[in-house]
């Protein structure tokens, strides 16, 4: 302030002075510098949040620039304007300064803390860099496990499995040497199986037992194992310094048995192999986390895998064994239906074969008995006719019997007078009953039915057997048949308790008892009754004679018409009590005619002569051919007669009503199918009509199937002929005629 | 009138004992039965033709059975031939021999043949001539004015 009230004395302060002077120009310029580059460079950052109090940063600056550079003019005299201008400037320096100062405090602890949070976000973007990183390897890891699974579980073949598992984790893992040690059968030792590097492992063995071993063994995760242990000496050291880390893991052997429906295998099985894992020596590198869990999830996998294998082996194995045993129950099957068919054909031709030379037996011995004889030659040949006739009788049950086996036998059903079947075995029984001075009594209750439907024949048969076995078996006293039809309350019998017959609208259940006061049956016996060839031991029955065929037939047939027959007998010497029980049908109408097929006497209407009627007759024996031919002559008939085949073919036609042939002729029957083909509209077609001697089933069977109309009987006699004509005439009804 | 239904009983016993003794049976009464005025000869004829027959067969028979070899076959089928004849005209002895003739067939017993080949013969003779007697009886009958329904 001096210095401005004075003319400037340069020389001693002109130097001080002239320093100054350039300082203060050098301060003001690059206090008016910095706001620029400082403007300049927040100009060109974008993000500079503090602006304003860069503005004022600024102003503070420009201002002390301004100051010092008005300084300059103070140096030199100077008028009262610069003065002014100075303190003006000098003021707001001093406002802006403060104010500036007063800010500061509030902004540089805001700027540190940037600091901070700048800091702390580097280090975070470091943590999730590194968790990236460990994000990635396990994606690694699971893609390697799924390439692996893939691999493994690509095959169902054991062997396969396994090295495939090898391989892969080999690969994968960068491994030295893997190696699966597999239980032996005793389950005492392991033994090594598979290794990846060397083909075919020599058999190492290695008793179960270790400790190292049992650790692996009792825990599910992968265990780091030291080299020198018995499984990881795998190769022989080639002096390489330090051994890789070895790890190994157990994989549990699944059984079939474990796999039940209700409880998921646990790993309660015992037998485990053992997979051992070895890094490559002489590198640095570690078992890492994510690797165990590789090697623990891939070890899972192959025990899945192998059991897998295993099911599917047993699974082919059982399919083979079934395989095997259809072709051998089919091969059983082929041989029993050759054995039943050789067993019929062998029926057949025995029946046949057995027929003829019996009835050769008996017709000769019957015409012997009409020759003189001496009567000791008498009695021989009426005890031949007798063991013949039993024979035949035994031959004929026999093939019953057989026929009834193989439910061949079909029941013949008819309508038959109920009352009449039993007088008829009452007649038969009667003699045989008076000679041994027995009663015999019949009962039929009042309500059975007069006329039933059912097989007359075999239920004939079988009341006879039953009866005839009464009166077989008892020495004295009586025989009673009783007869009634059953009621459900009553057929609550101890014998039959399986047996619950529902009587029906048009069915009702026949009861017969035969009650004998014979000799008896032990009841341990009664089972056996009915059994085939079986008979009683006792000296009593053995002389009665008998095959024991009787009554098996007789439950055949029985069964066959939906009955039940049973035996009671309270033991040995109190007689005994035969039940049976059979099912038999309501005939509609009770005074229908009851005849099945044909009227058994004359039509009430019908022709007595045929006149006009064309008939043709084709015999080759004369004499048959002349007696047929004026049996229709007889009746009125147009008739030809031709003695061959190629004749009738050639004579017959649309005119003939019928045609009568012998069919034992060569071709009888061929000649029946050519004129059906001949003639394929039916209703202008003559009936075909078969004469023949021979009635057994065959040829009634082969008549049936050629297709003709019908059969007769020979000898014919004239009614027979007449009813048969009329019936073609008037009712062009199918037939057949005994 | 005495002179017929003394023929007429004649005739009535003789039929009945030929059935008695088995030489005929049924049959040959329902062929009886087939005569009637316009076919008065109908039974002739037929007995006739079967004797014809019957010798033919026998003569075969014979024939085939004294060669070397004897076809069996044939002697077969000739037998059952005869049976039908024998059983269409009701002559019971006739086919109950051959039921048995069959058999030896069968066996191929020539022996057992011939002999049943015998009796065949021997029976057809005795059948010809009893048939034989009966005709002349009914002959008789007819000329002495009886009608042929009255013999049924």
């Amino acid at each position: 302030m001096e210095s401005c009230c004075f003319e400037p004395q340069w020389p001693a302060d002109e130097l001080l002075m002239k320093y100054q002077y350039i300082s203060d120009f050098f301060i003001a310029l690059a206090y008016f510098s910095i706001p620029l580059e400082l403007i300049y460079f927040v100009k060109k950052s974008a993000v500079f949040p503090y602006r304003w109090v860069l503005v004022q940063f600024g102003a503070f600056i420009v201002l002390c620039g301004a100051t010092h550079l008005i300084n300059l003019w103070t140096f030199t005299m100077h008028t009262r304007t610069v003065e002014i201008v100075m303190t003006i400037a000098k003021g707001m320096t001093a406002a802006v300064s403060c104010a500036t100062a007063l800010m500061l405090v509030h902004i540089i602890p805001d700027l540190l803390s940037v600091k901070t949070r700048e800091l702390f976000l580097k280090n975070k973007a470091a943590e999730l860099d590194r968790e990236m990183g460990l994000i990635r390897t396990q994606e690694e890891t699971g893609r390697h496990v799924r390439m692996l699974t893939h691999e493994i579980r690509s095959t169902l073949d054991r062997h396969t499995i396994l090295r495939t598992t090898l391989v892969e984790l080999g690969r994968t893992l960068a491994l030295e040497e893997c190696a699966l040690w597999m239980p032996t059968r005793t389950g005492l030792e392991l033994q090594l199986s598979y290794t990846l590097r060397q083909q075919n492992p020599v058999g190492y063995t290695v008793p179960i037992q270790l400790p190292v071993i049992n650790k692996v063994f009792s825990s599910n995760r992968a265990v780091k194992i030291s080299p020198n242990c018995p499984v990881a000496r795998l190769r022989p050291l080639a002096g390489k310094y330090i051994p890789g880390e070895v790890v190994a893991v157990r994989v549990p052997l699944l059984h079939l048995s474990n796999f039940q429906i209700n409880d998921w295998p646990e790993l309660s099985t015992k037998r485990y192999a053992l997979m051992v894992l070895m890094l490559p020596s002489d590198s640095a590198r570690q078992w890492h986390v994510h690797e165990l869990e590789l090697v623990e999830v891939v070890a899972d996998q192959v025990a899945v895998a192998l059991s897998h294998a295993a099911i599917l082996e047993e699974s082919m194995r059982a399919r083979d064994l079934l395989i095997e045993q259809n072709f051998a129950l089919d091969r059983a099957r082929r041989e029993a239906e050759t054995a039943i068919s050789a067993r019929n054909d062998f029926l057949a031709v025995m029946n046949h074969e057995m027929r003829i030379p019996m009835h050769a037996i008996i017709a000769l011995s019957s015409l012997l008995q009409e020759t003189e004889l001496t009567p000791e030659q008498r009695l021989m040949v009426e005890t031949i006719l007798k063991s013949s006739n039993l024979l035949a009788t035994l031959i004929n049950d026999v093939l019953d019997l057989s026929r009834l086996e193989d439910g061949s036998l079909k029941l013949d059903l008819g309508t038959f007078n109920v009352h009449a079947i039993f007088k008829e075995v009452l007649n038969l029984i009667k003699p045989i009953a008076s000679v041994k001075k027995l009663l015999l009594t019949l009962n039929l209750a009042p309500d059975l039915p007069e006329y039933a439907i059912g097989d007359e024949k075999r239920l004939m048969q079988t009341i006879l057997n039953v009866v005839g076995n009464a009166v077989k078996f008892t020495k004295e006293g009586s025989i009673s048949i009783t007869a009634f039809v059953t009621k459900s309350e009553s057929l609550r019998d101890s014998r039959a308790s399986d047996f619950y017959p529902m009587p029906s609208d048009n069915h009702f259940y026949l009861r017969v008892q035969v009650k004998d006061s014979g000799s008896g049956i032990n009841p341990q016996d009664v089972p056996k009754l009915f059994t085939k060839f079986a008979q009683t031991q006792s000296s009593a029955t053995r002389n009665s004679g008998g095959s024991g065929l009787g009554l098996a037939i007789c439950k055949r047939f029985v069964n066959l018409m939906e009955g039940q027959i049973w035996i009671e007998s309270e033991g040995l010497g109190k007689g005994c009590t035969a039940i049976f029980i059979v099912k038999l049908g309501i005939p509609e109408h009770s005074n229908e005619s009851k005849h099945s097929f044909m009227p058994k006497g004359p039509p009430s209407r019908g022709q007595t002569t045929f006149p006009g009627v064309k008939v043709l007759v084709m015999d080759d024996n004369g004499v048959s051919r002349m007696v047929t031919r004026g049996l229709l002559v007889h009746l009125r008939c147009n008739v030809t007669a031709v003695s061959s085949s190629d004749e009738c073919l050639r004579v017959v036609s649309q005119d003939h009503k019928v045609v009568f042939m012998d069919v034992l002729m060569p071709d009888g029957f061929e000649v029946a199918v050519r004129i059906r083909e001949k003639f394929t509209n039916c209703h202008e077609r003559p009936f075909i009509v078969a004469l023949t001697g021979n009635t057994d089933k065959l040829t009634k069977e082969t008549c049936m199937r050629v297709g003709l109309d019908g059969v007769i009987l020979k000898p014919i006699s004239v009614e027979k002929m007449r009813t048969v004509l009329s019936n073609i005439v008037e009712h062009r009804r199918l037939f057949e005629v005994m | 009138m005495d002179v017929l239904s003394h023929l007429h009983r004649q005739i009535a016993d003789f039929t009945a004992s030929l059935h008695r003794e088995g030489f005929l049976d049924e049959q040959f009464t329902q062929l009886q039965k087939l005569r009637d005025e316009s076919t008065p000869d109908f039974v002739n004829e037929v007995v006739s033709l079967f004797f014809e027959d019957c010798e033919k067969l026998v003569t075969n028979m014979a024939r085939a059975l004294e060669s070397q070899t004897v076809d069996f076959k044939q002697v077969d089928s000739s037998v059952h031939q005869l049976k039908g004849s024998s059983s269409s005209i009701g002559a019971t002895k006739i086919k109950n021999i051959c039921i048995a003739f069959r058999t030896y067939c069968e066996a191929k017993n020539r022996e057992g043949c011939v002999r049943c080949l015998q009796e065949v013969d021997h029976e057809r003779v005795l059948l010809k001539n009893k048939l034989q007697t009966l005709f002349r009886l009914e002959q008789q009958f007819v000329t002495a004015g009886g009608s042929i329904p009255a013999l049924q």
